[in-house]
């Protein structure tokens, strides 16, 4: 077992490392260097040279390459040349308002999905069953910010009933939680279809197997069939997919900020794009990438923790 | 080498449309779909591009079924064309990826072991990466063009397919029939392109139609964040941005934009589970 965790977090840590080198290296073989794209057509060559010395575009690619690695190692993410601040400061500064929408939209749809998935199983075959795999089905194929943009046009901006832009007052959490709910519907809802199929087929399975069997033979009532006997083991296959899903959770966490004017780390590397600003651009997906590659190891490892045959099999 | 489908597979599939109602009107609607893009320059009322500033945000009407825009362009004309630009996505991205995929797939799948291993960690770095990261900086560094976002996608929809073909590949490379052919002497590229290939090849259409609804999904974000098709090439991506500058003045560009987004993937998506099903039980077994 620990072989086995320490050589995925060998490919993890080489994955991350082959995402920086090749960012790192696009940045720098693309025509028209970074300094002079930043400060457009109009920049003297003592201004370029000036930002470039700052942004320590001057030294050769490896030398960059090695201090960006060795500073990313000790927190050191270099400077925003726009605002002078430290890029570590603000990438976690909206790195927060992501995790929270994400976590919201998770657990909102764990909420609405697992009962949903255990009736669908229970009642196999019933129209709930069938109104659940259309539905899962459905929302699983929509563009997650199309459904953002369609919840803003009616929930924020015909109806009024939920606020449009931001996150809402700092320190008030109510009104937090209140400008959360069309962010995180947006980002939940496919996962609701996904999580309910999960769960409907795991319970299928374990519905079959033996204990049940036994614990329906003592006579047990079916509702503590169901709950202790059958939904715990169901679930623990559906929480390790949700690992596997942050990618595409912060895909779609991206899309909802933009369309709802909230910050978060989606919004920021957008905008950062926009604007060629390249420290932000490189901080922010290196903290993404290192947030989604721990939570596929953990769910790698959870997994593996679970089913010992996963341990075994090559690269998996 | 051809791979022409087994016979009566028309009849097959005619037969199981028939009994699954869902497959059946995902089927209509991409067909309606298709047609109506590749027709676009016949069927749109107006020129997508003509402006008519008097007529800006305006609603449904007579003229303008689906209402204008900021600049007073014919919505529904734009969505007719913006369908143009997704099909010509889906089709290159996904034929470029797939046959990429299947020749990586079969090196995997036929090569020696640690070639096998070098190319599965590159396919899973590549498909841990959050997409739309990896589209970003890419659209950072490049500029935005419709051939960035065919790239992107292309790049990370290859290990979609060269997994699946690896893992098929294996289970055929130890086949008796492999194994007499290369008794008889036949090259690898030989066996891999003649034997190994029609083999492995049905299944993969199914994953392409399963694939189309992502990959518009995909190419409909990208140029919703304006890293796609430049203006005032109409995409559904870029009518929806439009739309979300002006959402306040009038809702029909996000409603007109939106729509044929939604009619396509739930198309393409319940057309590709009906296909499934049919030519491949197995498949969903596993997921569903």
């Amino acid at each position: 077992m620990a072989k086995f965790v320490l050589r995925r977090a060998l490919i993890s840590l080489l994955i991350l490392c082959l995402a920086v080198s090749l960012l790192f290296g696009m940045i720098h073989l693309v025509p028209g260097d970074p300094a002079s794209v930043m400060l457009g057509p109009r920049a003297t060559p003592a201004l370029k040279a000036e930002l470039a010395q700052r942004m320590g575009l001057d030294q050769p690619l490896a030398v960059q390459l090695g201090r960006f690695v060795a500073g990313a190692a000790r927190g050191d993410l270099g400077v925003d040349p726009f605002s002078g601040r430290k890029v570590s400061d603000i990438v976690l500064e909206q790195f927060p308002y992501t995790l929270v929408l994400v976590l919201a939209a998770i657990g909102g749809a764990s909420l609405l999905g697992i009962p949903l998935g255990c009736f669908a199983a229970i009642r196999r075959g019933s129209w709930l069953d069938r109104l659940t795999a259309v539905l899962s089905v459905a929302f699983i194929a929509i563009p997650s910010f199309v459904v953002a943009l369609y919840l803003l046009l009616w929930l924020g901006v015909k109806w009024r009933w939920f606020p449009a832009i931001g996150a809402g007052e700092t320190g008030n959490m109510a009104d937090q939680a209140y400008h959360l709910v069309l962010p995180a519907i947006s980002l939940g809802l496919g996962w609701v279809g996904y999580i309910a199929r999960l769960v409907r087929a795991s319970m299928l399975e374990v519905l079959e197997e033996n204990h049940i069997r036994t614990a329906r033979a003592f006579g047990l009532p079916e509702r503590t069939i169901i709950v202790n006997y059958a939904l715990r083991i169901a679930l623990l296959p559906t929480v390790t997919i949700l690992g596997l899903g942050v990618g595409s959770m912060l895909t779609g966490a991206l899309f909802a900020e933009i369309v709802f004017s909230r910050p978060g780390i989606g919004k920021l590397l957008y905008e950062a794009v926009l604007n060629r600003n390249y420290p932000i651009v490189m901080g922010a997906v290196l903290v993404t990438t290192g947030f989604f590659v721990l939570s596929t190891l953990a769910s790698d490892v959870v997994n593996a923790s679970l089913d010992p045959r996963l341990r075994t099999e090559r690269g998996r | 080498m051809s791979v022409s489908p087994p016979p009566g597979t028309v009849l097959r599939v005619t037969a199981a449309l028939k009994r699954d109602p869902l497959g059946m009107a995902g089927f209509v609607l991409v067909g309606l779909i298709l047609l109506a893009t590749v027709c676009a320059p016949w069927l749109a009322p107006h020129d997508p591009l003509e402006v008519d500033v008097t007529n800006r945000l305006s609603g449904p009407s007579a003229q303008h079924w689906l209402g204008t825009d900021q600049l007073g362009r014919d919505m529904l004309s734009r969505v007719l064309f913006g369908g143009q630009v997704a099909l010509k996505v889906s089709l290159i991205a996904i034929s470029t990826s797939m046959a990429i995929g299947i020749a990586l797939g079969m090196i995997a799948g036929f090569g020696p072991r640690w070639l096998d291993r070098a190319l599965l960690v590159s396919f899973d770095t590549v498909r841990s990466f959050p997409t739309i990261m990896f589209a970003l900086a890419i659209v950072a560094l490049i500029g935005p063009s419709l051939n960035t976002v065919i790239g992107v996608i292309i790049v990370t929809s290859i290990p979609v397919y060269a997994r699946v073909v690896r893992t098929q590949t294996q289970a055929l490379r130890e086949r008796d029939f492999i194994l007499a052919e290369r008794a008889m002497g036949a090259s690898t590229f030989r066996i891999l392109r003649d034997h190994v290939f029609p083999n492995i090849a049905p299944p993969l259409f199914i994953l392409a139609s399963m694939d189309v609804p992502a990959v518009i999904g995909m190419e409909a974000g990208l140029s919703f964040l304006g890293l796609g098709v430049s203006p005032p090439t109409p995409s559904w991506g870029s009518i929806l941005n439009d739309g979300y500058s002006y959402l306040r003045n009038s809702p029909w560009p996000i409603i007109a934009g939106g729509l044929p987004l939604i009619a396509v993937t739930l198309g393409f998506t319940f057309f590709g589970e009906a296909l499934r099903d049919i030519f491949d039980p197995r498949l969903r077994r596993k997921d569903a």
